[in-house]
C-alpha cells in the first residue's frame, strides 16, 4: 500500500482495513499520532486527510491512498500549523501532552475552515478532543492567539 | 552571592547516605512492605553527578527524579536546579532518573522512589537547589584554577562563567571536564529569594516543544528491535480464572505468534497492534467465576448504608460529641453517596519489558519505581539492582501508575516470563491495553457512603460535629497495609479527620469493609469525597442557622491565618458581597463557595452556576485562590488549578463506575463520559503571594470543586445534591 503522509510517498505491507492509526504508528514509525479510545470518541488520533480532520483510529489505510494524510510531524510545514503550535507554547498548553496533537490537528483544520473563530465556534469545533488534564481554557485562547496571528 | 544559612550546609557523607537507601530497599524486598517508618528521614546530600551533567556541547542535562505525567514537574525540577546553577533556561535537557532509591528516593514518600501526594517539589526544593549550587560551585573552581584568579572574584550569569577584571569568559561546555575533576564542596551557598532568576517566574514549560511537535516520547511509542505487541483478554468479573481457553481461531490471524496464559488472562502476541487486536478477538476463553465478584453497585450502597448506622472506628475525637448533639438546639443530618471512578488517563495502561541474559529492562511511565523494581525482580529471581528502569513521559496518570501492586507492571513481565526459554524468548514486549481494558480491569476510586450529623446552639453556632464514612482503604488493600495504624487508613479520612475548623466537639468514625474491587487512590485520594461531604454540609448548616456561608467558614477558621487569607482573596476576587450578575432569560444563578487543605495547600474556589428553564446546568466560571507555599513557576501552579478543576468537575458531572452482577458496566469514553471543551468553565487563580517552602500542587485544586458548584447549586434553587455525579431532575 502507498500512501502520501506529510508530503512523502511512504509504502507499508498492510491490510487495507488497517486503520490508518495503527499503519502510522506502528509501520511508518509517526508516533506522534495517539491511540486514545479505538472508537472515534476522544480525537487523540485526528489526522488530516486532503485537508479534513478524520480519527485515524476509525479510517480504514485503504481510504487514504489517493489523499493527502497530514500528521502533527508535518504540522510545522504550513504557516497556519505553526501559529497553532506557536501559540500553545506561548500560552503553556499542555499537561501530560498525550492529547495535544489530536488538538492541534483540529485546531489547524478549524482555523483553516474558519480562519476568525468565535469562542462558541471553538467550543463546537473541539467538543469532539478529549483533554483529561482539562487544559481546555488554554486551548480556547491559543486557538484565539493563532487564529489572530499574522499570515507568514 | 549570600548564604541563605550563615553557617553554611554540611553535607551528609555519601555512607551515611547509602546506608539509609540500603536499608529501605531491603524493606521493599522483604514481604514488598516498607515500613512504617523508613529510614529515609536524612537531609539530602549535595550530589551534583546524580542531578545535573554538563555535556561538552554546553547543554544542562537535569536528570529528573520524578515522573512527568503533566503536572510540571520537570519544569519545576529543572527550574530549582539551573537556578542556583545560574545555567540559562534554553540550554538546559531533561533526563528521567534510572531506578535508584539510594539516590533517588523520596524523603516524602518514606524515601522508596517514586511521585505521588503532590510532593515533587516539597521533596526536590533543597536537593535539586543544593545539586545546582555544588555544580556551579565546582565550575567557578575550574576557571578560579584555569585562569589563577580568587574564585570570589568569578560570577556567573544564564550559562556563563565570568571574570569581570580580566574580561574572561567561559561557557559551561568549555569547562565540563576540569569542573568534574573538582570535589564536590563540603559547604554549600543557596540564594536567597530575591536572587531567584528562575524560580517564581512563569518560565515556559520545558516539555512544550517535545508535545507540540509529536515528539515527546510516551512509552505508548517505545519501539525495540524484535518487539512484540501484547493484548491481554482480562477476566470477565473480579477474581475469575481462566478455565480453559481455544486459540486456533487466534493464531490464524496474520500476524499473530504466539498465545499464552498468564495469571490475570491469556495475552495474544503480534508484530503490531491491530494484529494482536484482531487475534484477541478470536480467542475464546472460558471462565471460571465461581469465586467472582457478582455484587451490583445496589447491593454495595446497600450494605453501606446499613454500615453507616453504626458506629466505627474512631479516627478522631475531640470533647463529647454525643452528648452535645443531645443538648443542641438545632440537630442537622445528612447522608452521601459517592461512586467509584476510573482514572480514564488519556493513554491508556502499556509497559514495554525486555529480559535478556544482562536482566531485565523496562520501559514505563513510571510512578513507583522502588516497588515496581522489586516486583519485577522477584518475578524474574534478580537482584533489583538488574532491574532497569527507563522513566517516560506518561500521558496523565493521576494515580493509576502509581500501584503498590505492581498490577500492569506483572502483567507485562508474566507474559515476558511466559515467552523465556521459548523460541520467542528474549524479544521485547509492549503490553497494550486497550481503553475497554482499562476502563474495566479495576483499580477504582473506591466507592463511599458518607453520614453526618451536626448540633447547634441557640446563636447558631456548631458545637457537634460528627462524620463516619463507609468504605474501602486504600493502604489497606495494598501491600502496604502495615502503614494502616489503629484501623485508620489516611486513604480515607484525611481531608475529614484534620479539618481546620473549630467545632465545639467532633468525632470521626470509619468503617472499611473488604470488597474485591481493586481500588487506588485517584487524584486527591480521601480529599475527592471528604471536601464534598464537609463543604456542603456547612453550606446546608448555614442556610438552617441563617447564616451566610462565606461568614460562617470565617467564624470557624478564626486563628488559621493562612486558611482565612486564602478565604478572604476568594472572596474578594469572586466579588462575594456583590449580587451575581443575571444570567440569560428563564435561567437561574447561583454562587457557591468551598475550601480544603490538601496535600499541605490551602485552596478556595467559588463557582457560578446558570440553571436554564429544562433542568440543564452549566458552570460558567471559577473563581480560585491557593496558597501553595512559594510558586516555583506560577503558571504552572495555575495551569494545575485549572486541570484540578476540569478533572474534578468530570467526575462531579458524569463520573461514575458500576457494576451490573460484578460486571462493569462502563467501558469506554462513551458510556463513562468525561468532561468536554464545551463544559470547562472560565478559570481565574489567584496565588497568595509566600515564600514557605512549596506544598502539593498537582492534586489540591481538585478538592473544592464539587462542593463550590453543588453549593452553587443549591443556592440557585436546585435541591442539595447528596449523590454523585450530579442529577439535578
Amino acid at each position: 500500500m502507498k500512501l502520501n503522509v506529510n508530503g512523502q510517498a511512504l509504502a507499508a505491507n498492510v491490510p487495507g482495513d488497517m486503520p490508518l492509526l495503527w499503519v502510522l504508528r506502528d509501520h511508518l514509525n509517526l508516533t506522534g499520532t495517539k491511540y486514545g479510545c479505538g472508537i472515534g470518541q476522544c480525537g487523540a488520533c485526528t489526522v488530516h486527510l486532503d485537508g479534513a480532520p478524520v480519527r485515524a483510529c476509525l479510517t480504514p489505510a485503504a481510504e487514504a491512498v489517493g489523499k493527502k494524510v497530514l500528521t502533527i510531524e508535518g504540522a510545522a510545514d504550513t504557516p497556519r500549523g505553526r501559529a497553532v503550535q506557536a501559540a500553545w507554547e506561548k500560552l503553556n498548553v499542555v499537561q501530560c501532552g498525550y492529547c495535544q496533537s489530536g488538538q492541534i490537528m483540529s485546531a489547524i483544520a478549524l482555523i483553516e475552515s474558519n480562519p476568525v473563530p468565535t469562542e462558541l465556534d471553538i467550543d463546537a469545533a473541539m467538543a469532539g478532543n478529549i483533554c483529561r488534564c482539562a487544559t481546555y481554557q488554554r486551548i480556547r485562547a491559543a486557538i484565539l492567539e493563532a487564529a489572530a496571528a499574522p499570515r507568514g | 552571592m549570600e548564604s541563605i544559612d550563615s553557617k553554611g550546609i554540611v553535607n551528609l557523607s555519601r555512607r551515611q547516605f547509602m546506608q539509609g537507601g540500603a536499608a529501605l530497599t531491603l524493606g521493599i524486598l522483604l514481604g514488598r512492605a516498607l515500613p512504617a517508618q523508613a529510614a529515609a528521614a536524612a537531609a539530602p546530600a549535595a550530589e551534583p553527578a546524580a542531578y545535573v551533567r554538563i555535556g561538552a556541547d554546553n547543554s544542562v542535562t537535569i536528570i529528573a527524579q520524578h515522573l512527568e505525567m503533566g503536572q510540571g514537574t520537570y519544569t519545576g525540577l529543572a527550574t530549582l536546579l539551573a537556578d542556583e546553577m545560574d545555567a540559562a533556561w534554553s540550554q538546559v535537557r531533561m533526563e528521567g532518573a534510572p531506578a535508584d532509591a539510594a539516590r533517588y528516593g523520596n524523603r516524602k514518600m518514606g524515601g522508596m522512589q517514586g511521585t505521588g501526594g503532590s510532593t515533587a517539589m516539597a521533596n526536590s526544593w533543597e536537593t535539586m537547589r543544593r545539586a545546582g549550587a555544588a555544580a556551579r560551585a565546582m565550575l567557578v573552581a575550574a576557571a578560579a584554577k584555569q585562569w589563577d584568579v580568587p574564585r570570589g572574584t568569578i560570577t556567573v550569569r544564564e550559562g556563563v562563567v565570568l571574570h569581570d577584571p580580566s574580561g574572561r569568559r567561559a561557557n559551561f561546555g568549555e569547562l565540563a571536564a576540569a569542573a568534574a575533576r573538582e570535589s564536590v564542596p563540603e559547604r554549600l551557598f543557596l540564594k536567597n529569594p530575591h536572587e531567584f532568576t528562575l524560580i517564581g517566574k512563569p518560565l515556559a514549560r520545558i516539555d512544550n516543544r517535545d508535545k507540540v511537535t509529536g515528539a515527546a516520547r510516551y512509552t505508548q511509542d517505545v519501539k525495540l528491535p524484535g518487539m512484540l505487541v501484547a493484548l491481554v483478554q482480562h477476566a470477565p468479573r473480579f477474581g475469575a480464572k481462566v478455565a480453559s481457553f481455544d486459540d486456533k481461531a487466534a493464531r490464524r490471524v496474520k500476524g499473530v505468534v504466539e498465545v499464552v496464559q498468564i495469571p490475570s488472562g491469556v495475552a495474544v502476541l503480534a508484530g503490531d497492534f491491530w494484529s494482536a487486536r484482531r487475534g484477541r478477538d478470536a480467542l475464546r476463553v472460558k471462565w471460571d467465576e465461581s469465586a467472582a465478584f457478582a455484587l451490583s453497585s445496589r447491593d454495595i450502597y446497600a450494605r453501606y448504608r446499613e454500615l453507616a448506622k453504626q458506629p466505627g472506628t474512631v479516627a478522631r475525637q475531640d470533647g463529647d460529641a454525643d452528648a452535645a448533639l443531645a443538648g443542641a438546639a438545632k440537630k442537622l443530618q445528612v447522608g452521601y453517596e459517592f461512586p467509584f471512578l476510573a482514572h480514564a488517563a488519556m493513554e491508556p495502561l502499556n509497559c514495554v519489558i525486555r529480559l535478556d541474559s544482562g536482566g531485565c529492562e523496562a520501559w514505563n511511565g513510571e510512578q513507583l519505581q522502588s516497588v515496581d523494581q522489586a516486583a519485577l525482580a522477584e518475578l524474574f529471581g534478580l537482584p533489583p539492582e538488574r532491574v532497569k528502569i527507563n522513566m517516560l513521559y506518561a500521558g496523565g496518570s493521576f494515580g493509576r501508575r502509581a500501584n503498590p501492586a505492581s498490577d500492569y507492571v506483572l502483567e507485562c513481565g508474566h507474559i515476558v516470563k511466559a515467552l523465556a526459554g521459548g523460541a520467542l524468548g528474549g524479544r521485547p514486549v509492549k503490553l497494550v491495553w486497550t481503553r475497554e481494558d482499562d476502563m474495566r480491569a479495576g483499580y477504582y476510586r473506591p466507592a463511599y457512603v458518607h453520614a453526618l450529623e451536626a448540633g447547634l446552639d441557640a446563636q447558631g453556632k456548631i458545637v457537634a460535629w460528627k462524620h463516619r464514612i463507609v468504605g474501602q482503604g486504600i493502604l489497606a488493600s495494598s501491600p502496604f497495609k502495615a502503614r494502616v495504624q489503629d484501623g485508620i487508613d489516611p486513604t480515607v479520612v484525611k481531608g475529614a479527620y484534620n479539618l481546620p475548623y473549630g467545632f465545639g466537639t467532633q468525632r470521626v468514625d470509619v468503617h472499611m469493609p473488604e470488597l474485591p474491587v481493586p481500588v487506588l487512590w485517584w487524584r486527591s485520594v480521601a480529599s475527592s469525597h471528604n471536601a464534598y461531604a464537609v463543604e456542603t454540609f456547612l453550606d446546608q448548616i448555614a442556610a438552617a442557622a441563617g447564616r451566610d456561608p462565606a461568614d460562617l467558614r470565617l467564624e470557624l477558621l478564626a486563628g488559621r491565618e493562612r486558611h482565612l487569607a486564602v478565604l478572604r482573596l476568594v472572596l474578594e476576587k469572586a466579588d462575594w458581597t456583590k449580587p451575581l450578575a443575571q444570567g440569560a432569560p428563564g435561567d437561574k444563578r447561583g454562587r457557591g463557595l468551598a475550601l480544603h487543605e490538601s496535600f499541605d495547600s490551602v485552596v478556595a474556589q467559588v463557582a457560578e452556576v446558570s440553571i436554564k428553564a429544562d433542568g440543564s446546568f452549566t458552570v460558567d466560571r471559577v473563581v480560585c485562590a491557593v496558597d501553595c507555599g512559594l510558586a516555583i513557576n506560577p503558571d504552572v501552579v495555575r495551569a494545575q488549578m485549572e486541570g484540578g478543576i476540569g478533572y474534578g468537575l468530570s467526575a462531579a458531572l458524569s463520573g461514575a463506575i458500576t457494576f451490573n452482577k460484578g460486571r462493569v458496566d462502563q467501558s469506554n469514553f462513551d458510556n463513562y463520559t468525561v468532561l468536554r471543551m464545551p463544559q470547562m468553565p472560565k478559570v481565574d487563580v489567584h496565588i497568595v503571594p509566600s515564600a514557605a517552602a512549596p506544598t502539593g500542587v498537582g492534586e489540591p485544586g481538585l478538592p473544592p470543586i464539587a462542593p463550590a458548584v453543588a453549593n452553587a447549586l443549591a443556592q440557585a434553587g436546585a435541591k442539595r445534591i447528596t449523590s454523585l455525579p450530579i442529577k439535578l431532575a
